[in-house]
């Protein structure tokens, strides 16, 4: 490149009338880029198996087949997958908040040898690939009789609830002001009272951030029920249930039924991102920067 | 009586500074704990398992490096490494380039960035399992989404999970299409950038194209870094695509390390070689995050470093 050519396309850059057209004009593309398969998504749901192999496809499916919702949901127990992924999701929410914070109390507000070397090592299980441990846990747990159980997906959690969880707490927590706990301490307080009755309370907005975060994991969890729930139709949670659903229909793949199941299981996910999104914002902000 | 005389006897630490370490392990123990249980213990495991020919029926037998040799012997664990190689190579600088990119644009128009902000995030917080069943919906040749979108411009339609030589650019930009995930951490860091420094720039007479060089890309340089390691790591471990869209195929084209490790393990249960694989991929990663740290580590500027 020249250095000619090369003033001019800066040039270009600081000409305010050029510059704002093409930030619009690549941000309204982009967005419509990536919106397009949630379109594609929608409207294929709302297709009759006949109007999916029409070629070019329409986009607005006529007339709209919301029977597809219901034969999706009935033509394999989905309402009782959603339930098993409940029950798993609620004990892991309870295992993540109590577990982590716990540990997050320690790391953050007590000072003690050997803290730096731990919180080395969880900055380092942050890191570590879980995939890892896959094989070896399978063994284990097979071992101890937990396959086809829910134990695999919910007892680990109760360890700690994840390095990342304990992470984001511990930074939170060391946010807050030391003198907080003080007058508790002259009252004679333990530190368990003091996690459990000034700490915790005053992190609300740093717990709902690991709620959610909780909750898309174990709703999006295709893995862990795959190695430890595949074998029993009656366990499935709903990401098992959806990926078993692709093959329900001998010889032919029902796209118009797979994209409404597809949808029934977004829904939840952008729901809860749509309610809780400053929540998300935060988390990334603490989890990605004040590191 | 017995019980009073033993608990005098526990070293029941008598100094402040004792107790408080006390209560420091205490409040850290289930993390411990769950490092070695669900940590240390099955990587040692595995570790015993390499040496191993065990199918988890019969008693394991005992075969030293013979699962080493039969690694460096399998056309199948060059492939998979191939694959995971080039899909980390590609997927993971054009992701961060383009969100960054994307990132740098949002971040001028203040004002609708929530919008924008969202619509990019939310294809990241997809189900991999749904984003599995969409995907080979939007990639199939005859009714898929892209071919049709190719065809109304007048390209050629594509067999996308059918030829060997493009199921992987599908996978890619099907893992492209979670950049927001990425994007809202640079959008995050460009907005704790101090506007004076963009204002001191503008009075030195910078434009656009020179405060982007000298002052946003040496400031966000620990985030891009952040954004490299995370990357990296995170694919290596791609699965669900290969294992839900294209089953690892066509011609072994997709078959993602990770799901080699699954295959062999739980379809073949050969379990002291899925371990072995395990183990190598662990010290990949290690090595290659040591080698990042090392190498482009350097250039990384930290503001504070100085005070």
């Amino acid at each position: 490149m020249s250095a000619s050519t090369r003033t001019s396309a800066t040039q270009l850059l600081d000409n305010e009338r050029f510059w704002r057209i093409f930030v619009w004009t690549v941000l309204l593309v982009g967005a419509l880029v990536m919106f397009l398969p949630f379109l594609w998504l929608l409207s294929s749901s709302l297709k009759t198996e006949l109007a999916i192999f029409r070629y070019p496809p329409e986009w607005i499916p006529d007339p709209p087949q919301f029977s597809n919702y219901v034969d999706a949901w009935t033509t394999r127990p989905f309402a009782v997958y959603v339930r098993n992924t409940l029950v798993i999701l609620l004990l892991n929410e309870v295992a993540v908040l109590v577990s982590a914070s716990f540990c997050a109390y320690g790391f953050a507000r007590i000072d003690f040898p050997g803290r730096n070397v731990w919180f080395a090592i969880l900055l380092a299980t942050v890191m570590l690939p879980g995939i890892v441990t896959m094989i070896p846990q399978f063994v284990i747990f097979s071992r101890i009789g937990w396959v086809n159980t829910i134990l695999p997906l919910t007892v680990p959690f109760f360890f700690g609830g994840g390095a990342f969880n304990i992470f984001l707490l511990r930074q939170f927590f060391r946010t807050l002001p030391a003198e907080l706990a003080d007058a508790a301490y002259i009252d004679g307080a333990s530190e368990i009272t003091i996690y459990w009755r000034i700490m915790l309370p005053l992190a609300k907005p740093a717990l709902a951030t690991i709620a959610i975060f909780t909750f898309i994991g174990t709703w999006n969890d295709f893995m862990g029920p795959l190695l430890y729930l595949a074998k029993d139709p009656n366990k499935f949670t709903v990401a098992l249930g959806l990926a078993m659903f692709r093959t329900a229909f001998a010889g032919r793949t029902r796209w118009d039924l797979l994209m409404a199941a597809s949808t029934m299981m977004i829904i939840p996910v952008i729901f809860v991102f749509f309610v809780a999104q400053r929540y998300f914002i935060q988390g990334i902000a603490i989890s990605g920067l004040k590191g | 009586m017995v019980a009073e005389a033993q608990r005098s006897k526990l070293p029941w630490p008598r100094t402040r500074r004792a107790r408080r370490a006390l209560t420091g392990y205490f409040f850290i123990s289930p993390f411990i704990l769950g490092f070695f249980l669900f940590f240390v213990g099955p990587a040692l495991v595995a570790a015993w398992l390499t040496m191993f020919d065990w199918n988890m029926i019969r008693p394991p037998f005992f075969i030293g490096l013979g699962n080493f040799k039969k690694m460096f012997a399998d056309d199948l664990f060059y492939q998979s490494l191939k694959v995971t190689a080039y899909f980390s190579l590609v997927s993971v600088p054009v992701g961060l380039v383009l969100s960054f990119f994307l990132a740098l644009l949002m971040n001028f128009k203040t004002r609708s960035i929530a919008v924008f902000r969202t619509i990019y995030y939310l294809p990241s917080i997809v189900p991999a399992v749904a984003n599995a069943v969409l995907w080979s919906f939007v990639l199939n040749t005859e009714f898929g989404l892209l071919n049709a979108l190719l065809d109304s411009i007048g390209l050629p339609k594509i067999a996308w999970l059918q030829e060997p030589e493009w199921a992987m650019p599908a996978i890619i930009l099907m893992s492209l299409w979670a950049l927001g995930a990425t994007m809202v951490i640079y959008l995050a860091g460009l907005q704790g950038i101090p506007r004076s420094l963009y204002e001191a720039a503008e009075i030195d007479g910078a434009g656009r194209w020179a405060s982007l060089i000298n002052v946003t890309i040496p400031l966000m340089s620990p985030v891009i870094f952040f954004n490299l390691i995370i990357g990296i790591i995170g694919s290596f471990q791609i699965f669900t695509a290969g294992f839900l869209i294209t089953g690892g195929g066509p011609q072994h084209a997709t078959l993602f390390y990770v799901l080699y490790i699954y295959r062999n393990g739980l379809q073949y249960f050969d379990m002291g070689y899925a371990s072995l694989l395990a183990w190598v991929l662990f010290f990949l990663i290690f090595a290659l995050t040591l080698l990042v740290f090392k190498y482009v580590g350097r250039y990384v500027y930290y503001e504070d470093v100085g005070s």
